[in-house]
């Protein structure tokens, strides 16, 4: 120690600290693949959409067609379940956003903003997977008659809109739209 | 080794080899043989043991089941039905490992309210105690991704709300929670990774065991007087006083572990999970396995948002807190008082903080709705308030009962009260506690 000791840092000091920088960087570089091996591979990603005939469904009627391994949710509502969603005040809602991927992402969660949107209000198309903590919620049950998690009791209604219970969001909505009058594409 | 020094003499040849060069027997020796433990042990006690020979039942049973089980959506619930139909045995292996689990969680849970109880946790030892609560963390993650493995209706659906406490987390939540499954649900990749990591997790436990035993044996082990060895007459030779007392303590826990596996194999398990996993139906009720119930009751209690925490996230938190806790009890308990014998009033709180356990555990298993909510509110109060306020005021302010000098004297005053006991039979160190 005495040998070596100066005041100012000599070149040994450098070499030490530039050998462990190198190694420190170079350990963050081999534990990299590993953890990127775990995030969704290209065949998850792969861009995934699917087109729907929605002909067979009158009011009152709903259909669950699988999307990215999740659920999604697609019904022709009937005008008292309009009627009930649209007269719901904004101040009772416990998510205000629309949470509709086709909208801007700050829109309110009004009941046109939350469907396929004018003339077609009537159409309300979610992904079908509580925002609590995943489970699919059960339709047409529940408090407000809308969607009903048995998981942990949230409850959201004709609009998908979460009311009561734990879940933080209302249900989302993802890109969709109306390629003809009686086929959707989701994705 | 608080033991003192070794008193391992080889007598044969190639004994004094090998001690010479490498010396493990001397090790066991001294660590499982002539270790002093305190002459007042109960049967408490014996959950330790009882523990190790459960890690090793369900690794045994495990890589023999995973030399049968097909890792993939696609059969893995086909080959645990063959598993229980075709291979030779399989049954009897399969119901051993999946009621070893929940035979697993017994004895950790007694032997975690022992360590409550008795204050196992005090200086010197809070590191044994901390390095358990890994051991516990570890076991609940091994546990859970077991359970995923079947491909049942609630391997799939407590995969998913498992996965979605992750969700909570601001801004990263939905990342981490797509670098657990691989995807965007719970699927195929979800089900590979759970199983590689259910294989590697229960080494871990095993490595982490190895520092437990090794931190206990450093600090000698408590004793339900909560003194410190302070002289020889305090302690007995492990073996062979502890060794059959444990020995005895395993035999009755088998007996009833086998009554279970041969009688009602089933009782402790969900028959939705005889149903195939289904990503479009949630079943009525998702429940979780019976040893995470108190936690599952804890999850759902926070039904309020609490200032920018909304609910969900506040859940997650109170349910990890509620782990978390644990860690830190050495520090919270205030009390110069180790054992709850002399702690009048720790030891009602305590036996409420059980019974509440068991009651937060009842909870889990009932929906989210009505009076439950505010039952499972409640009963989430008392669990923190247990550790976070009476722990540390009653230490404070609790009059304790008069400590023995020693354990010995503790031994002797006790068999003195019990008019039952013969007086000569008081010194002999195997007298019953």
């Amino acid at each position: 120690m005495s040998a070596t000791d100066t005041s100012e840092p000599n070149r040994r000091d450098f070499l030490y600290v530039a050998t462990g920088m190198a190694g420190a960087v170079g350990a963050a570089a081999v534990a990299w693949p590993f953890i990127d091996q775990m995030r969704p591979d290209a065949s998850t990603l792969a861009a995934s959409s699917i087109e729907v005939d929605v002909s067979s469904l009158t009011p009152g009627m709903s259909l669950t067609v699988k999307w990215r391994g999740k659920p999604v949710f697609i019904r022709n509502r009937t005008p008292e379940e309009i009627k009930a969603a649209q007269e719901v005040p904004m101040a009772d809602l416990k998510d205000p956003v629309a949470r509709n991927a086709n909208i801007s992402s700050d829109a309110q969660a009004t009941d046109i903003d939350r469907t396929a949107g004018e003339g077609k209000e009537n159409w309300l198309v979610m992904v079908g997977v509580c925002t609590h903590l995943g489970c699919v919620p059960l339709g047409q049950q529940g408090d407000f008659g809308g969607w009903f998690c048995p998981c942990h009791g949230s409850h959201y209604d004709t609009a998908g809109r979460i009311r009561k219970g734990p879940a933080p969001e209302n249900l989302h909505i993802p890109n969709f739209q109306f390629i003809s009058d009686t086929t959707i594409r989701v994705g | 080794m608080s033991g003192g020094h070794s008193t391992y003499s080889p007598k044969t040849g190639i004994g004094r080899w090998i001690d010479a060069r490498m010396p493990l027997p001397r090790l066991v020796h001294d660590s499982f043989v002539s270790y002093p433990v305190p002459r007042n042990l109960n049967y408490a006690y014996t959950f330790g043991g009882i523990l190790s020979i459960m890690l090793v039942a369900q690794i045994l049973t495990g890589v023999v089941l995973a030399m049968h089980y097909a890792n993939d959506t696609t059969l893995a619930f086909q080959s645990v039905e063959k598993i229980m139909r075709d291979v030779n045995s399989g049954w009897l292996l399969r119901y051993m490992h999946s009621n070893g689990a929940s035979f697993f969680f017994i004895a950790v849970y007694i032997h975690i309210m022992r360590g409550l109880y008795y204050g196992s946790y005090k200086a010197p030892r809070e590191l044994l105690w901390i390095l358990g609560c890994i051991i516990y963390l570890l076991m609940m993650a091994t546990g859970f991704m077991g359970y995923v493995l079947p491909w049942g209706q609630m391997s799939f659906w407590g995969a998913t709300v498992i996965t979605g406490f992750f969700t909570a987390i601001p801004l990263v939540g939905e990342w981490v929670q797509q670098l657990l499954l691989g995807g965007f649900a719970v699927d195929n990749p979800t089900l590979n990774r759970f199983f590689a990591l259910h294989y590697l997790l229960p080494f871990m436990i095993a490595g982490v065991v190895v520092l437990h035993v090794w931190a206990l044996h450093v600090t000698g082990q408590t004793n339900p007087t909560g003194i410190e060895v302070k002289s020889k007459t305090d302690t007995v030779a492990f073996t062979p006083y502890a060794t059959i007392k444990d020995g005895f303590a395993m035999v009755v826990f088998l007996a009833v572990f086998a009554y279970f596996i041969f009688y009602i194999p089933n009782f402790l398990g969900h028959p939705d999970n005889y149903i195939q996993a289904d990503s479009l139906k949630t079943p009525a009720h998702i429940v979780p396995e019976w040893y995470y119930l108190p936690f599952y009751a804890i999850l759902r209690a926070i039904t309020f948002n609490i200032g920018p925490i909304d609910s969900k996230l506040g859940g997650v938190l109170a349910m990890f807190g509620s782990i978390a806790v644990l860690f830190v009890v050495p520090w919270l308990d205030t009390s110069k008082v180790r054992s709850a014998v002399y702690r009048p009033w720790y030891k009602l709180f305590f036996w409420l903080f059980v019974i509440n356990a068991i009651f937060l555990g009842w909870l889990g298993s009932r929906p989210a709705e009505g009076a439950y909510v505010i039952m499972s509110q409640l009963a989430t109060l008392y669990y923190f308030a247990f550790f976070l306020v009476i722990m540390p005021v009653l230490g404070l302010i609790e009059t304790p009962r008069r400590l023995p000098n020693s354990i010995t004297e503790a031994v002797l005053e006790k068999n003195k009260s019990g008019s039952a006991h013969p007086a000569g039979a008081t010194a002999a160190p195997e007298t019953r506690g």
